[in-house]
């Protein structure tokens, strides 16, 4: 578990210094898993040369339960951010009817948009009896 | 009386005080959230705040003595969004098939999300200062008040804009596909992670590991359009 945190935390460093320096718009983090996905492909790939040099969680399905845990408890980690709500009380009851409204109505659409383009194209680009 | 106000002062200034009242408020919730069968309106992280929210209220805490020991929470926001790889890449399959249909949902998700907030909030009254904090309310709570800040709005406003967007869509998506009769669970994903960042991956997981995926994949890229469009899209409106 150590071993797979380590390489969890090192791919997000890479990532953290790849935003910074070319100062694109991208999270670190985005980057990060970018460069996970890299190490994975390169992994499977070589896989003989892999299982002798890497350590044994990177190879053997360590690394996959450790990012399963991570991400079963992603709910989680939104709470901190999520409780700064105490420190903007104010702004959110004087404006709270036209923000619930905004927030509401725009979310709806943005769903419904994005969930009926996806299946649309997809129809189109592929027949619909071999789409999973 | 005076040896408990004194233990009080001493634990509310450590980091455990706190992130045992996030931990246990969330245990809370997440058990309440299963109780219902994950029903949407239990979602676990609105309840958490509320009920860590009422706490620090009740207690004067400030929302820093807080974040002090919430932090190592937080913290694991970053090394999460590297994990999202791994799904992605045993389901890489299925999402290269789905390239093209992702990129098109991408661009109309994006200036949906995009037009309809500074619109509406247009519309409706609201101040430039508070559209443009909502204006890019659908992406991730870092993206967004990095935004925000770069246009010399008020990012922690941006932050709470972006956490109640979450939870609403997170609150909507499974009822409002139902209605829809959008079974895709590909297409559910994917906008559930679009219009409501990382508290609509996490209701996605919740839901299937293939919707999380797309979830995973759509929150991502959209906080790279949607950093370039924004600038653009308040431009026209001003």
């Amino acid at each position: 578990m150590i071993v797979s945190l380590a390489l969890i935390l090192l791919a997000q460093l890479l990532g953290e210094a790849v935003a910074h320096a070319s100062g694109a718009p991208v999270p670190g983090p985005v980057i990060g898993a970018a460069l996970m996905f890299g190490f994975l492909l390169i992994r499977d790939r070589y896989r003989s040369i892999a299982t002798a040099i890497l350590p044994r969680p990177l190879v053997e399905g360590g690394l996959e339960t450790t990012a399963k845990g991570l991400l079963a408890h992603l709910s989680l980690m939104f709470v901190p951010a999520g409780v700064g709500i105490v420190g903007r009380l104010d702004v959110l009851t004087a404006n709270g009817l036209a923000l619930a409204i905004v927030l509401i109505v725009s979310v709806v659409l943005t769903l419904s948009a994005t969930a009926l383009t996806l299946a649309a194209v997809s129809r189109i680009v592929r027949p619909p009896e071999d789409s999973p | 009386m005076s040896g408990d106000f004194a233990l009080w002062v001493y634990l509310s200034r450590t980091p455990l005080l706190w992130l045992t009242v996030t931990l246990v408020a969330y245990t809370i919730a997440d058990r309440f959230s299963e109780a219902t069968g994950r029903q949407p309106l239990a979602n676990p992280v609105l309840h958490a705040i509320w009920m860590t929210g009422l706490v620090l209220q009740l207690t004067g805490t400030p929302y820093q003595t807080y974040f002090e020991g919430a932090q190592f929470v937080h913290f694991l926001l970053g090394p999460a969004t590297v994990a999202l790889a791994l799904p992605l890449y045993e389901r890489r399959g299925i999402v290269r098939r789905a390239l093209l249909p992702m990129l098109a949902a991408l661009v109309v998700g994006c200036i949906t999300a995009l037009t309809s907030a500074i619109v509406l909030g247009r519309a409706l009254g609201l101040s430039h200062e508070i559209i443009v904090a909502i204006a890019p309310k659908s992406v991730t709570t870092g993206v967004a008040m990095g935004i925000v800040e770069t246009l010399g709005g008020d990012p922690t406003l941006a932050a709470v804009l972006v956490m109640l967007t979450g939870a609403a869509g997170a609150i909507i998506v499974t009822p409002l596909f139902n209605l829809l009769r959008i079974r895709d669970l590909r297409a559910r994903g994917f906008a559930a992670g679009l219009a409501a960042h990382g508290l609509g991956t996490a209701r996605a997981f919740q839901v299937s590991e293939t919707a999380g995926t797309f979830a995973g994949i759509a929150m991502g890229l959209n906080a790279f359009l949607t950093a370039m469009l924004v600038p653009v899209m308040l431009g026209l409106v001003r």
